[in-house]
């Protein structure tokens, strides 16, 4: 796809009002019909705006501080997220762990499955068919977009999602945070380092 | 063999566009109709909603956004199932137009 657009699909006012009219028709006779009801859908958005990347990073913290929490994420990761209280729904979580020696990288091919329990809904740019499509193929280029450089002595895997099986990686430490408690540590883990597309803060870059 | 237009895996070269856009009311909305039939109200799967996304055709499925592939595959499910008719739907929704309701 030479001329693939650069800024995937974009919203044409007309179309978009097409389907805003198809939702709107669809949820009022869901509600009609008793099927659904309004309150159910904004406590949807509700839950859906409280989960995000704050609840990954509180496992992320914790394996950091707790090689035997570590353990049990990288062997299981959803018994990991409950232990913790996070809810995980019935898809499974797998957690990579990146090393010294490998850096995992989280993409869904096929569409945009993601562990939403976990960080949220996903960034658009997850999503999108460049993403999507090039993760795979050149791993090293798109994370160099992303600002990362992971050495030739560093694998790179990349994880492809399915709607059953969710993975999230869990970064390395960084370096100089061997005094930091797990509040703390939370505070360098971002939503992007747990896709694999950058690495967690280290200390004193960020300025 | 020519892929179907969601198995992109490998195909484009174009760059990612990493703008980070918070996701608009009525996106949610539409997340959150998925969210309920898919899970409490135990009436679609996941896996349907992929397979009427994956049925729109390649022209729907590279123009459209991507909850308006939802929405589209949603109702398309929901009449498959019987549980909506599409006439139904084809009238509210001139109902809504002539109302003005969102245009």
């Amino acid at each position: 796809m030479p001329h693939d657009h650069h800024h995937g699909p974009s919203i044409d006012p007309t179309r978009l009002a097409r389907y805003q009219n198809l939702a709107k028709a669809v949820t009022e006779l869901l509600i009609e019909k008793n099927i659904i009801s309004s309150d159910e859908i904004d406590d949807a958005i509700k839950g859906m705006d409280e989960r995000g990347p704050a609840l990954g990073a509180r496992m992320v913290a914790r394996a950091w501080s707790n090689s035997h929490y570590k353990e049990s994420m990288l062997s299981d990761g959803s018994a990991a997220a409950e232990a913790l209280g996070i809810p995980v729904d019935g898809t499974k979580l797998v957690v990579v762990e990146n090393t010294e020696k490998v850096h995992n990288l989280v993409v869904c091919t096929l569409c945009s499955c993601y562990p939403r329990n976990i960080l949220g809904l996903p960034p658009r740019w997850y999503k999108s068919t460049p993403y999507r499509a090039r993760a795979i193929k050149e791993p090293r280029k798109v994370l160099k977009e992303f600002g990362t450089i992971i050495p030739e002595s560093v694998s790179v895997r990349v994880h492809d999602s399915t709607a059953d099986m969710r993975y999230m990686v869990l970064p390395a430490r960084p370096t100089n945070t061997a005094e930091w408690n797990e509040e703390r540590l939370r505070e360098l883990v971002t939503r992007d380092s747990m896709i694999g597309a950058e690495a967690a803060i280290t200390p004193g870059d960020q300025e | 063999m020519v892929n179907k237009p969601h198995d992109v895996a490998g195909i484009s070269v174009s760059e990612i566009d990493l703008e980070e856009n918070q996701y608009e009311t009525w996106e949610k909305q539409i997340d959150a109709l998925l969210v309920l039939l898919s899970g409490e109200k135990k009436l679609m799967r996941v896996d349907e909603l992929r397979r009427g996304i994956e049925s729109l055709g390649v022209n729907a499925y590279n123009e459209l956004s991507y909850y308006e592939r939802w929405i589209a595959s949603i109702s398309k499910i929901l009449v498959e199932k019987n549980i909506l008719s599409q006439t139904e739907i084809d009238n509210r929704i001139r109902k809504l137009r002539a109302d003005g309701d969102l245009q």
